[in-house]
């Protein structure tokens, strides 16, 4: 067969399955990236089906996916929403960053991954899935709750946290050498706070320049933007992500939200092929050995996340019933842990093993996590049940 | 009436008010324009015991049901020295003879001595209307006189084709 022919077959019997894995997710109320990293799993080396035909568009694709993805969790905030939840809540987001990188730190050098090794799991464990929390503290209609906004905060401050990691992240997976590391760090650091202190005051003049009233032309500009950035900071050794993320916080306003609309789909598009690609690259065979580190990395970095939440809830004078939502909402691992470990495996400089565990991880983590979130509640008043019997409130309205 | 505004980062904004009780009411407003009711829970007042979504059309009526009903106890409270005269809102349903027509059609004063105040349309209201003023389906009508007046007022506003 002509090899056009089999790739656009091999290409639509995938995007055909993930189409029906995202039906399924959507019914079953979860997100369909652990979904999308099984059907990688499946369709992958050494899974159910070869799909050779397809690796060079799926590789670009995923690039693009993942450039897709930082540049929306960029327009997912305003640089004012940044600011301000950096000044209001860098305690608890310090805190979040030390009590949930260090599962990760420990595992590597248990496992003998070395520094390069801790550096990657550390961010595994410490980003919380903003897309799945958001998505679940919706659903849960948890929106009008008093620790919701201290969730939100702490998300945001994850967020800007990954515009520092991710160059750091580029620059040692690279190889580069420490003092090459800190120019690099210099660099992005420096850039970051100029884009964020920009985007507070000029951020309508990019939003300007991108903005245009047909919906296709502006797809393009904004396609065609996020490219150019990501690809200029890539070629600074800035890592291209943090380009398109950059991007994203400097895009403001009106024009913010209408991105997001426009971007969307193709976001799920390319984003999917990422997932799925990553899942292809990670042979199904070596995971059954790393399920029980996985397992019990889940546990430990869940109970992290719950200590965070409690402890950001009660500073903020929430209750204890508050406190346990807080804390197994931000359980939710997904997408960026996944980003770390396509950046870290597509690099090299890790080993193979890594990226068995960061899926089981994430597979776990993105479906424990909305389940813990959900039941957190009735199980916290069982036992405050048990404590104070016969005192069950009854009055809901 | 303090409104507590509180900022939800990357989904919109919540307005609350906290109520005499101390039960929390409020909206959260999302980015995309869409809105949700909220309502604190007794027992657990960090949370929700409803969130109910409104549409744009759906919040405005809501709005304009609780903003009217305090116009009016303003207007009562305004005319309570004037003994025998009272206020009432009248809605134009659709089907009404008078929707879609100016208000000078009704010949309200004229037929029945009662004065035509404001119109609450949605969130919009419309003081003093004239009598080329239209009426529309939705309208609350509101209109003070004796009660024999307001009475007959409401059977012509009421009237159908």
């Amino acid at each position: 067969m002509d090899p056009t022919t089999l790739s656009l077959i091999q290409l639509g019997v995938v995007f055909f399955a993930l189409g029906f894995l995202g039906r399924l997710a959507g019914r079953i109320g979860m997100s369909p990236v652990p979904l999308y990293l099984l059907g990688g799993l499946a369709f992958g080396h050494g899974g159910l089906v070869d799909l050779g035909g397809i690796n060079d568009f799926a590789h670009i694709a995923s690039e693009i996916g993942v450039i897709l993805l930082l540049l929306m969790l960029g327009l997912e905030y305003t640089a004012h929403e940044l600011v301000t939840g950096l000044r209001q809540s860098w305690m608890a987001g310090l805190l979040d960053l030390v009590l949930n990188m260090v599962p990760g730190i420990a595992v590597a050098f248990m496992l003998g991954w070395g520094p390069v090794g801790a550096l990657v799991m550390a961010g595994i464990t410490y980003s919380s899935s903003s897309g799945i929390i958001a998505k679940v503290l919706g659903d849960l209609g948890r929106l009008g709750n008093r620790e919701t906004p201290v969730v939100l905060a702490i998300l945001v401050i994850e967020d800007l946290a990954m515009a520092a990691y991710l160059p750091i992240l580029t620059a040692v997976l690279a190889g580069v050498s420490f003092l090459g590391g800190l120019t690099t760090v210099g660099i992005s650091l420096a850039v970051i706070s100029a884009v964020l202190l920009g985007a507070l005051r000029y951020g309508h003049i990019v939003s300007n320049v991108l903005e245009s009233p047909d919906r296709e032309s502006f797809l393009l500009k904004l396609l065609g933007a996020a490219l150019l950035v990501a690809g200029f900071a890539s070629a600074l050794q800035v890592s291209a992500a943090v380009g398109a993320f950059l991007l994203g916080i400097a895009i403001s306003g009106g024009t913010a939200t209408n991105a997001t609309r426009v971007l969307e789909p193709l976001r799920d598009l390319f984003a999917a092929m990422f997932f799925v690609l990553f899942g292809l690259n990670t042979d199904p065979r070596t995971i059954p050995p790393v399920l029980g580190v996985a397992l019990a990395l889940a546990v430990v970095s869940a109970a992290t996340k719950v200590v965070t939440g409690w402890w950001a809830a009660r500073r903020q004078g929430i209750a204890t019933l508050g406190q346990a939502r807080a804390g197994a909402a931000l359980i939710a691992r997904g997408e960026f842990s996944i980003v770390i470990a396509g950046l870290a495996v597509a690099s090299g400089a890790v080993p193979k093993e890594l990226a068995a565990l960061a899926t089981t991880y994430v597979l776990i983590m993105a479906v424990f996590g909305p389940v813990a979130a959900r039941y957190v509640e009735p199980l916290v008043r069982l036992f405050q049940g048990k404590k104070s019997r016969g005192k069950e409130p009854e009055i809901i309205f | 009436m303090n409104i507590e505004e509180t900022p939800l980062p990357g989904i919109g904004v919540r307005r609350e008010v906290q109520l005499a009780t101390g039960r929390r009411v409020g909206v959260v407003t999302h980015r995309d324009g869409h809105t949700e009711l909220i309502l604190s829970r007794v027992d657990d007042p960090d949370a929700c015991a409803a969130s109910i979504p409104l549409s744009a059309e759906e919040a405005a009526a809501l709005g304009s049901l609780l903003g009217s009903a305090q116009l009016i106890a303003q207007l009562s409270k305004e005319q309570k020295d004037v003994a025998g005269v009272t206020t009432h809102q009248i809605l134009i349903r659709p089907g009404s003879t008078y929707a879609g027509r100016p208000l000078g059609d009704t010949q309200m004063r004229t037929l029945t001595g009662t004065s035509i105040v404001a119109l609450l349309r949605g969130d919009e209201v419309i003081g003093s209307p004239r009598p080329d003023q239209l009426l529309e389906v939705g309208d609350l009508v509101v209109i003070v006189g004796t009660e024999s007046g307001l009475a007959e007022a409401a059977q012509i506003l009421q009237s159908r084709l």
